[in-house]
């Protein structure tokens, strides 16, 4: 409801550069700072920025990303098989390839609206799955997945240097994309995402976007042209999809096909509507909690869990490890699904939602969605 | 004899075995306010319907400025300069008033499709003020940064009139602006529609209400059966037998 | 020709198992309104129920292995054999069949509990929210079933009388070389007995009427004063019965993981938008339409036109017509058009 000013976004963008920036340091203590881990915060960061551009948006729901995730990843791999390690071009040919494919299946897709255009866009996506298993199997090497090898051309690398003795890694001009500098290079690019991400929200074409989630009728009879815009829209987050796709490569140069399952769409679906779909800020802290429990509790095990319990009761803690012990390790999953179904049911609107109840409870005065108006926003600039 | 802007020409429509339209002939001369009555089921809503592109007629012609309008989407009608107050309110609930009216307003200037993704709406100041006087114009400027959602029925529809001026349309459509609303609040919205009336622009509004008719009208048509049983100014409509008794039911106004 | 009849027989019981399925989907759909994404987690538990009873039957202790004698040797025996001798090895054997007797109550206790517990809270809200919380439903239930049998298919064989191949082309005079397994000869059987029997239900006792007219128009039927709050609760259970039968029948030709669940969402789904959302007759006519194409579909010679075209044919029909007739090939007119 709110439009802040210009400045005012630029004092957010400033901030959340250094927070993210930072991450190592402050993650540390929660046992969360280091790079392999930091790096999966940040692209998939990218990626449910990106997908809340639809659905948070729009209100399209589309379990179709998970399919230009994986188209990223493959044109990632082939850079960096046929021209140069370099991450720059892998990037450039997954963006730009991801989203003309996502302009393909959105054009089609979009010609129907709720739930059609979820199956359809599920459709797509198994088509996809199947195909990269079947007859795509030489461009994505099927069940094995598109790995590196020795004897790849890398026509420009070789043009430039003899080729070394082992597997050659991704890099950007030499910096390796493993470690901290890989983190950091998925940072910036986090960043340059959620600056963009920032500008559509606050622009009139998010303005446009959101009116067409609330009343698209009303939209077509105010004289305007829905399907381009919901057309870009789509392309703009598989295009977003397409990045994570191809760093997820430059991480690890192996792009397998059950990335693509339809299911893999369903997580970013969780990661955007647990922090809070259509907000700027929520899907980043869907995937910051999701990533950090993950990381903790596919680790847990028994012995850890009655480590744990160790300051109860022997039988106490016998029984907790009996109740618990499902949902960890093997059983992350079962958690997941038991979140997802839980933050539908109680807080659709996710951990933003909740923050805004708590606010309103310490407040003391009617809930008020509308607390910096546009108004303010106004004055504050007009003031500088 | 001012120019005819909007003419529906013939026009034939029916659903299944009903005939919703039957030979509907109508003109519409610029500038005036153009009421249309007729009992309930007479094809009013069908017609504007047609007149939008949300309905496609059987038969027939409409043209609009000397094109026709058939056949073209929706939004290209309204670009074309015809709005319209639907029957129950179309607003964006889950927008601000604010932003309510300046969709539409966006609409005007930029036309159907524009990538603007880079500019502010903060720094869009001639559309954030205009939208801001045009909610003071129908008094609901208190609650511009409330959800449109919130709003009460009456105020909801007084909304949907300011996304409509807000275009200035050539031609305005009204679905029964007044229906369900207090005495109060219809009173108020005579207001609105004979200041609207002095901007000269062309209006068609249909209404149960006579009150209303007989106070803003220029131009009175009855739609009976699907069909213009009788056209003419208010005067010509109040003496008028056939309408009397088509539609009146033989009461005297 | 005898490789067609061939082919249409290949895509009957695949195509059964589709018809099953989304005859469930669709009534869940057409009265409740609700999206049921948790759809294909019923068949996986259906295709559970098989394999936990067979677990039941084969309870075994350790018991001497008297056929060897010049040491002491045990083996696993089930207590039905030790207490029933032979009888109890025909109950194992049969015991798929065996089963639904047991997946009835099992499966009407599930349908009755999802309902009751989460489905019925989102009757009112928006198709995207139902998805979503039914997709949440799923997870759990295939990661709990993961949890409780390993993510291997368990093999869940059909009694041995039926193990072997009907030989169908002697029997109508067609040549030798078309034969068919007995046991996807039976599911076809069972298949439409089941339909018939929903289709039955819902002609001709006054329940099914009720149930009819909800589908048609849901709040004149809540005006007229009947309780459609229960019927609901009923419908739903009737369709997870139907759903799980279905995979109860279908674990001897698809060892039952659990995974299969999604696998099989995504394809009912396909059937239900292909015969029409909310046409009962559409979703049994397009599950077997489906079924028999993808067969055709996965034959050598249209392969070698169109490679990889058998992994892909359900969806393109799908795209296709959701694109060009989206009610579906039979649903009526005006209903989810959009």
């Amino acid at each position: 409801m709110t439009i802040p000013s210009f400045k005012k976004d630029m004092f957010v963008m400033l901030i959340f550069s250094a927070v993210i920036l930072t991450m190592p340091m402050w993650l540390k203590p929660l046992g969360a700072g280091y790079p392999d881990l930091l790096q999966k915060f940040a692209i998939f960061g990218i990626f449910a920025v990106g997908y809340n551009i639809l659905f948070g948006l729009t209100g399209y729901l589309s379990f179709g990303h998970a399919a230009f995730l994986g188209v990223g990843s493959y044109t990632a791999v082939w850079s960096f098989k046929l021209l140069t390690m370099n991450v720059l071009p892998a990037i450039l040919f997954s963006v730009v390839l991801s989203g003309i494919v996502a302009a393909i299946i959105g054009f089609i897709s979009l010609r129907r609206s709720g739930i059609y255009f979820s199956i359809l866009t599920l459709a797509f996506a198994q088509m996809f799955y199947n195909m990269a298993y079947s007859v795509l199997t030489p461009v994505t090497n099927g069940e094995t997945g598109l790995q590196l090898a020795r004897t790849d051309p890398r026509i420009i690398d070789n043009m430039l240097s003899e080729a070394g003795a082992g597997l050659p890694s991704p890099g950007l001009f030499g910096i390796q994309m493993s470690g901290y500098s890989g983190f950091y290079f998925c940072a910036v690019l986090l960043i340059i995402a959620f600056f963009i991400s920032q500008r559509i929200f606050h622009s009139p074409f998010g303005m446009k976007l959101q009116a067409i989630k609330s009343n698209q009728t009303r939209m077509k009879y105010t004289g305007y042209n829905t399907r381009p815009y919901l057309l870009t829209a789509f392309v703009i987050s598989g295009m977003y999809a397409g990045l994570a796709g191809a760093l997820m490569a430059t991480t690890d140069p192996l792009a397998g096909a059950e990335r693509m399952q339809w299911t893999a769409s369903g997580e970013v679906v969780l990661m955007t509507i647990l922090g809070g779909v259509g907000t700027l800020i929520g899907p980043l802290l869907g995937v910051g909690i999701i990533k950090y429990f993950e990381n903790i509790f596919s680790a847990l095990n028994e012995q850890a869990l009655l480590a744990a319990y160790s300051f109860m009761p022997d039988w106490l803690a016998k029984m907790m490890v009996t109740i618990t012990s499902p949902f960890v390790g093997e059983g992350w999953h079962l958690t997941l699904g038991a979140l997802f179904v839980i933050i539908v049911v109680f807080l659709p609107g996710g951990i933003m939602e909740g923050l805004g109840k708590i606010k309103n409870l310490f407040r003391k005065r009617p809930p008020d969605p509308v607390e910096k108006t546009l108004v303010e926003g106004q004055i504050q600039e007009e003031k500088a | 004899m001012s120019n005819i802007i909007l003419e529906i020409d013939n026009v034939q429509k029916s659903f299944g075995g009903l005939k919703a339209l039957h030979n509907l002939n109508l003109q519409v001369e610029e500038g005036k306010v153009h009421a249309i009555i007729g009992p309930n089921g007479a094809g009013k809503s069908t017609m504007l319907n047609v007149c939008i592109g949300r309905l496609a007629p059987d038969s027939g012609v409409v043209t609009f400025n000397g094109e026709n309008v058939l056949g073209k989407q929706p939004h290209e009608i309204n670009q074309a300069g015809i709005s319209r107050v639907f029957q129950t309110p179309e607003i964006f609930p889950d927008l601000s008033l604010l932003q309510n009216v300046m969709i539409p307003a966006f609409a005007k200037r930029e036309g159907s499709f524009r990538f603007n993704m880079f500019s502010n709406l903060c720094s869009e100041k001639e559309v954030m003020d205009e939208a801001s006087h045009i909610l003071h114009d129908i008094g609901l400027n208190e609650q511009e940064h409330d959800h449109a959602g919130s709003l009460s029925r009456g105020d909801k529809r007084r909304l949907e009139l300011a996304m409509c001026l807000i275009q200035h349309p050539k031609l305005l459509l009204l679905d029964e602006p007044t229906a369900g609303m207090a005495r109060h609040d219809t009173n108020r919205t005579i207001e609105l529609l004979k200041k609207i009336k002095e901007t000269g622009m062309t209006k068609v509004i249909i209404e149960h209400d006579m009150h209303v008719v007989f106070s803003v009208a220029d131009h009175i048509s009855v739609l009976a059966q699907g069909t213009i049983i009788a056209s003419g100014t208010p005067d010509d409509i109040r003496g008028n037998p056939k309408v009397q008794e088509a539609y009146l039911g033989g009461a005297h106004l | 020709m005898d490789a067609i009849l061939l082919q249409i027989l290949n895509g009957l019981d695949k195509g059964g198992a589709y018809a099953l399925i989304a005859l469930g989907l669709t009534l869940v759909f057409g009265t409740l309104g609700v999206v049921n994404f948790a759809h294909g987690a019923l068949f996986m538990l259906g295709a559970f129920c098989s394999v936990t009873f067979q677990k039941l039957l084969t309870i075994s202790k350790q018991v001497k292995d008297t056929s060897i004698t010049f040491f002491d040797a045990y083996k696993e025996m089930p207590y039905l054999e030790i207490w029933f001798g032979d009888y109890g090895k025909t109950i194992i054997d049969w015991s798929v069949p065996l089963s639904i007797l047991f997946a009835i109550p099992v499966m009407l206790l599930i349908g009755l509990a999802m309902e009751r517990g989460l489905i019925r809270h989102f009757y009112k809200r928006t198709h995207a929210e139902q998805i979503l919380v039914t997709f949440g439903l799923a997870i759990v239930l295939q990661e709990i079933i993961k949890l409780s049998f390993g993510a291997n298919p368990i093999p869940t064989p059909a009694p041995e009388i039926f193990s072997g191949t009907a030989p169908i082309g002697a029997l109508f005079g067609l040549g030798e070389s078309v034969v068919y397994p007995w046991w996807r000869l039976i599911y076809l059987g069972f298949a439409f007995s089941v339909i018939g029997s929903v289709f039955a239900f819902l002609n001709l006792t006054t329940f099914g009427m009720v149930v009819r007219a909800g589908m048609m128009d849901r709040e004149t039927v809540g005006l007229l004063g009947i309780n459609v709050e229960r019927r609901f609760t009923i419908v739903f259970g009737l369709a997870a019965v139907v759903t799980g039968l279905a995979g109860v029948m279908y674990s001897p030709i698809l060892p039952p993981d659990y995974h299969m669940g999604m696998d099989f969402l995504v394809l009912s789904f396909v059937v239900v938008v292909v015969g029409g959302m909310g046409s009962l007759g559409g979703a049994v006519a397009a599950g077997f339409l489906l079924g028999i194409l993808q067969s055709f579909a996965s034959m050598n010679e249209i392969k070698s036109i169109i490679p990889g075209i058998d992994q892909i044919i359900i969806y393109l029909v799908a795209v296709f017509i959701i694109l060009v007739r989206p009610r579906g090939l039979f649903g009526r007119e005006g209903v989810m058009e959009d």
